[in-house]
């Protein structure tokens, strides 16, 4: 064979491409997707509520109090009734694990939270939640000045957050780079007046903006506030900067899962006003978290219920029968159903499904007023940490201008060097259509086609992770949140949920039109004080 | 035009030396061992040049176009030979892949050199003097590369803009042919364009070597690279300049061969001589085996555990012979457990079980608190966590940067100590390559300085400890916050503190 010398040039610049690209070259090569599953509120079983036809019950049991909902809310009142002695209890839950929207998973890199995955450093007013923290160790003491001391290992770990923009991380999430001082001006007109609103009181004494919401001040004042929307009170009082407003609209999806055009003023304002919890060992606005999130929470009060929880049961029927009531439920394992008389019952379920459960005339379980935000969350679980330029990778990692609402490192609360391994959870709150709309489209899409849609967003800025990404799980929340829409907080359709009708009690963060853990937790204590009262049972404390 | 060819044969056989030489010692300083780098290098150099000089058979009509192609390619290739390894040293799979695939390339277009100018000259030169001409001018060559290259060009210009200036002779070369030789060259214009535009590529890199060079890891390191291997966790650099072997851990300086000893004796021996009877020893972080060597200088050590991370670290350090020299092969002592777990998570799991060891003397001989991932290890936390296994009378020392550059750094350690509920005894010491050095002990019990020291120590004495104990004004103590997990304070410290320092 002869060499022409083009040949051999060209041979020559390939030998180079070679040398130069040949061990990248693996990277070109196709790559199989990640595996994973979509996982999911059990709407398909769910929907059998609607569709009726479910089998008479064939089993009859006899309880003192049924909880029908396994979620927070359910957990609480069902640990309180355990502490106070109540033990006749059985709880119902629809999904194969209880925690509701405190779901988390499990795989051999880290526990990862599903929904909720952090609580904020509690308010005064939280005092069930508290004492409920003293119990389970989260609050280990109190200082001279009366400040808890929260245990160590939940506070959330340093760094806490970063924001990208402009192909860099910053520190916090308050966009700081390029921002003039005409906005910087705003940002703190802003943040000052939510300070000042933190400690203030109404007419009655009470604070503005409290946690539990409804202990907060009923001065008609503020509660106007709740009849414009938060876009609409920051219009008028002159915030236009972009980036303040980028980060309200964050904050309003970050917590109720709508934007701040549907969000209510009232709702918007308690956001940045309520959290003024302060620790002997922590700074204010600090948070407490889990590797598995609030799952954490779920699993310590279920703890002590044991087999006092059934769980892959769909209650069909509460029925209020005078002295008694009755709750009939379908097991999905035997495709029996079961009833079981009871002389009391917390219904702690999401509104929807409430409405759907109680057979009663006389009872007004109406879902008028309510509406719900879908959500997306994904599991990414990663063979290599991301990395990126400036500020270190941090708990919660929020991209500006993106649909999601951040990644949060699921091993940054192992108190580890640096792990080799880890699992990101990614929220998205899908606020982008109509909450009806935009559940029917999430339900519909394929987990192909969410784990593309999920990756485009986690490469777009962290393109080294391509080629490290393990496995992608995705949960589907039809109804994830309830939204705080204009009037809805202090409006006639959540007093008339909130309003108890024995025997049968409600519990759910539902009535309090924000869902966070405190105010489930709160209702759940609540219905189970409630329960005792009904059952003559004093409501006592004991281990 | 003979003798300007024959000027060339001197030339090119300059930069063809030059190359071989770059591509050996750049594989020595990256991968170490260079009797073997040099070795394969100059082996794989040499059988490529055999090639080429096969393949110029091939090679009939045009003879001088083609000359003037492999001269702007070696040109090209080698100059930019160093930049290239350099650059991607670290991003490849396989570095040496890429280094003997570059060596082969180069050796190809060198081996055609030689043959093609006998081929070009043989009309123009009786054989005999052809042939000595052509090779005396090579050898000479050869010669005067191997000379300038360690006294000139390493020192002077460095390996990057060395083959650079080297590129560019071999291009300016082809264009004194293009130049000289007008008549008899076809596609002249493409050549002067492909020469030209080479020219300038080298020609820029020559200039920005500098920005170059500090894309790449080893512009931070004084000295050779004798060793350098990315474990998941750090990436470990060795590097030796004379006697002085330097150890870096993610480019920071763990120690010199030099002056570690004045390092290791002030972090080991005020603890244990402070103690009774010493039997059971616990070392966090410490892979390399130094502080362990000083451990083992009291007779009444029973066990030590200690506790690296990193494997590559405590494989490195106990198998290479010239580190087992470094440590007095302390990694291999037969009272030594070595658990390469994450220091935290294991006495966490320590503290769960119910039969907890006790230790006698703790050392904490871990990375400077640079980021969060350390950071966690100077935490009032991880200090209560220290606490579940010492008893009454066990001492435990921690190594707590400086207290002359950082100062707030260093206090914050020390009252971190204090709040994790520790009486703590600050104290510092001079070791030239790192400067002036901080340690804290925290014991249980307030601290005694010990009567006597072991003999054979070259730097502590009771006399010196004196003075180490002492803090003049300007390492006095500052007040600080407390290093806490969810408000890593100490690391603010430390990035301010360091930061400030290294602009001068």
């Amino acid at each position: 064979m002869k060499l022409t010398r083009r040949e051999f040039i060209i041979g020559g610049a390939a030998s180079m491409c070679v040398a130069g690209l040949g061990a990248a070259l693996d990277r070109f090569a196709p790559q199989k997707p990640a595996p994973g599953s979509i996982r999911g509120a059990n709407s398909a079983t769910g929907h059998k509520l609607r569709g009726g036809g479910l089998p008479a019950p064939s089993k009859v049991l006899r309880k003192e109090v049924v909880i029908v909902g396994g979620g927070i809310a359910g957990l609480a009142a069902g640990y309180r009734l355990h502490k106070s002695g109540c033990r006749d209890f059985q709880l119902l839950e629809l999904e194969h694990m209880v925690g509701g929207n405190s779901a988390s998973g499990r795989n051999e890199v880290s526990a990862y939270p599903w929904g909720a995955h952090y609580v904020p450093l509690l308010t005064e007013e939280a005092t069930e939640v508290r004492q409920l923290f003293e119990e389970l160790g989260v609050i280990t003491g109190y200082d001279d000045a009366g400040r808890p001391l929260y245990n160590d290992y939940y506070l959330c770990a340093d760094p806490h957050e970063r924001l990208y923009r402009y192909g860099r991380w910053q520190d916090g999430l308050i966009p700081a780079l390029g921002v003039g001082a005409e906005e910087e001006a705003q940002y703190k007109r802003f943040f000052d007046f939510m300070e000042s609103l933190k400690n203030r009181k109404g007419s009655d004494g009470k604070r503005l903006f409290a946690i539990p919401v409804d202990k907060s001040s009923q001065d008609e004042e503020w509660l106007k506030l709740d009849e414009i929307t938060m876009a609409e009170w920051m219009a008028r009082e002159g915030y236009d900067s972009p980036h303040l407003c980028w980060y309200v609209n964050y904050c309003c999806r970050d917590d109720y899962g709508a934007t701040m055009a549907e969000t209510s003023a009232w709702a918007g304002l308690h956001y940045f006003a309520s959290r003024n919890g302060t620790a002997s060992n922590a700074e204010p606005g600090d948070v407490i978290t889990w590797p598995e999130g609030n799952g954490w929470i779920a699993s310590k009060l279920a703890e002590p219920l044991e087999s006092r929880i059934t769980t892959g049961a769909l209650v069909h029927a509460v029925t209020d029968q005078g002295d008694h009531v009755t709750v009939d439920y379908w097991d999905q394992a035997t495709h029996r159903s079961t009833r079981i008389i009871a002389r009391t019952v917390v219904v702690a379920t999401p509104r929807f499904v409430a409405s759907r459960l109680m057979q009663s005339e006389t009872r007004d379980f109406s879902t008028d007023g309510f509406s719900w935000s879908p959500w997306a969350v994904a599991n990414v679980t990663l063979s290599k940490l991301p990395s990126g330029k400036g500020a270190p990778l941090s708990w919660d990692n929020v991209v500006y201008g993106s649909p999601l609402l951040g990644f949060v490192v699921a091993t940054h609360q192992i108190p580890q060097m640096r792990p080799l391994k880890t699992v990101l959870t990614c929220y998205w709150p899908l606020s982008h259509l109509d909450p009806a709309d935009a559940r029917k489209e999430a339900l519909r899409r394929s987990h192909a086609e969410w784990r593309q849609i999920f990756l485009k967003e986690l490469l777009k800025v962290h393109p080294e992770l391509d080629g490290h990404v393990e496995q992608v799980d995705v949960w589907v929340w039809g109804h994830a949140m309830i939204r705080p829409t204009r009037g809805f907080l202090w409006g006639d359709a959540r007093k008339q949920a909130l309003r108890q009708q024995p025997p049968i009690f409600t519990a759910h963060s539902d009535l309090s039109g924000i869902s966070i853990f405190e105010e489930a937790c709160t209702h759940g204590v609540r219905a189970a004080g409630q329960v005792l009262a009904y059952l003559g049972i004093p409501s006592r404390s004991q281990a | 035009m003979a003798p300007l060819l024959l000027v060339s044969v001197f030339v090119i056989a300059t930069c063809g030396l030059v190359y071989e030489l770059i591509a050996g010692t750049l594989a020595s300083y990256l991968l170490g061992d260079s009797v073997t780098q040099f070795s394969t290098v100059i082996g794989c150099y040499l059988f490529a040049m055999g090639i080429g000089s096969w393949l110029t058979r091939y090679v009939t009509k045009n003879l001088l176009g083609f000359f003037i192609t492999v001269e702007i390619l070696v040109g090209l290739v080698g100059g930019c030979s160093a930049a290239v390894l350099f650059v991607l040293f670290e991003h490849v799979y396989s570095f040496r892949l890429l280094l003997y695939g570059i060596v082969t390339v180069i050796g190809i277009l060198v081996g055609f050199e030689i043959p093609l100018l006998l081929q070009i000259l043989k009309d123009r030169l009786e054989f005999k003097d052809l042939v000595s001409k052509v090779f005396s001018f090579d050898y000479i060559g050869a010669l005067f590369a191997s000379i300038l290259f360690p006294m000139v060009l390493v020192p002077y210009l460095g390996l990057v803009r060395s083959g650079f200036l080297f590129g560019i002779l071999n291009t300016l070369v082809a264009l004194l042919v293009i130049y000289l030789i007008k008549d008899e060259v076809p596609a002249r214009r493409l050549h002067k364009l492909s020469a030209f535009a080479t020219l300038m590529a080298l020609l820029l890199g020559f200039v920005y070597s500098e920005t170059i060079t500090s894309l790449s890891e080893t512009s931070t390191y004084q000295g050779n690279i004798i060793y350098a291997r990315s474990s998941p966790y750090q990436r470990i650099v060795l590097t030796r300049q004379a006697e002085d072997v330097r150890l870096y851990l993610n480019g920071n300086l763990q120690f010199s061969s030099v002056d570690e000893y004045r390092y290791h004796e002030a972090l080991v021996h005020p603890v244990m001589s402070a103690l009774d009877s010493t039997s059971r020893v616990l070392i966090i972080g410490g892979g390399d085996g130094l502080a362990l060597r000083e451990v083992l200088k009291y007779p009444s050590v029973q066990s030590v555990t200690l506790v690296d991370l990193d494997p590559a670290m405590t494989e490195l350090f106990s198998s290479n012979e010239m580190l087992l020299a470094l440590n007095q092969r302390s990694l291999l002592s037969p009272k030594l457990t070595i658990h390469n777990a994450d220091a935290f998570l294991w006495l966490k799991e320590l503290q769960a079980k119910n039969s907890r060891p006790r230790f006698d003397a703790i050392i904490i001989d871990l990375p400077d608190p640079s980021n969060f991932s350390v950071g966690k290890l100077y935490s009032i936390t991880f200090f209560r966590l220290l606490r579940s296994v010492m008893d009454q009378n066990s001492i435990a020392v921690v190594q707590s940067t400086s207290p002359l550059v950082a100062r707030k750094s260093f206090w914050c350690v020390n009252k971190t100590l204090e709040a994790a509920g520790f009486f703590t005894a600050p104290y510092h010491a001079y070791v030239p390559s790192f400067g002036e050095w901080g340690y804290v002990i925290a014991s249980p019990r307030p601290y005694q300085r010990p009567a006597s020291y072991p003999g054979g120590l070259r730097y502590l004495s009771v006399e010196t400890a004196d003075e180490m104990f002492h803090f003049p004004m300007d390492m006095a103590r500052v007040e600080t916050k407390i290093q806490r997990l969810d408000n890593q304070a100490l690391i603010h410290y430390f990035d301010d503190e360091w930061s400030k320092y290294l602009i001068y």
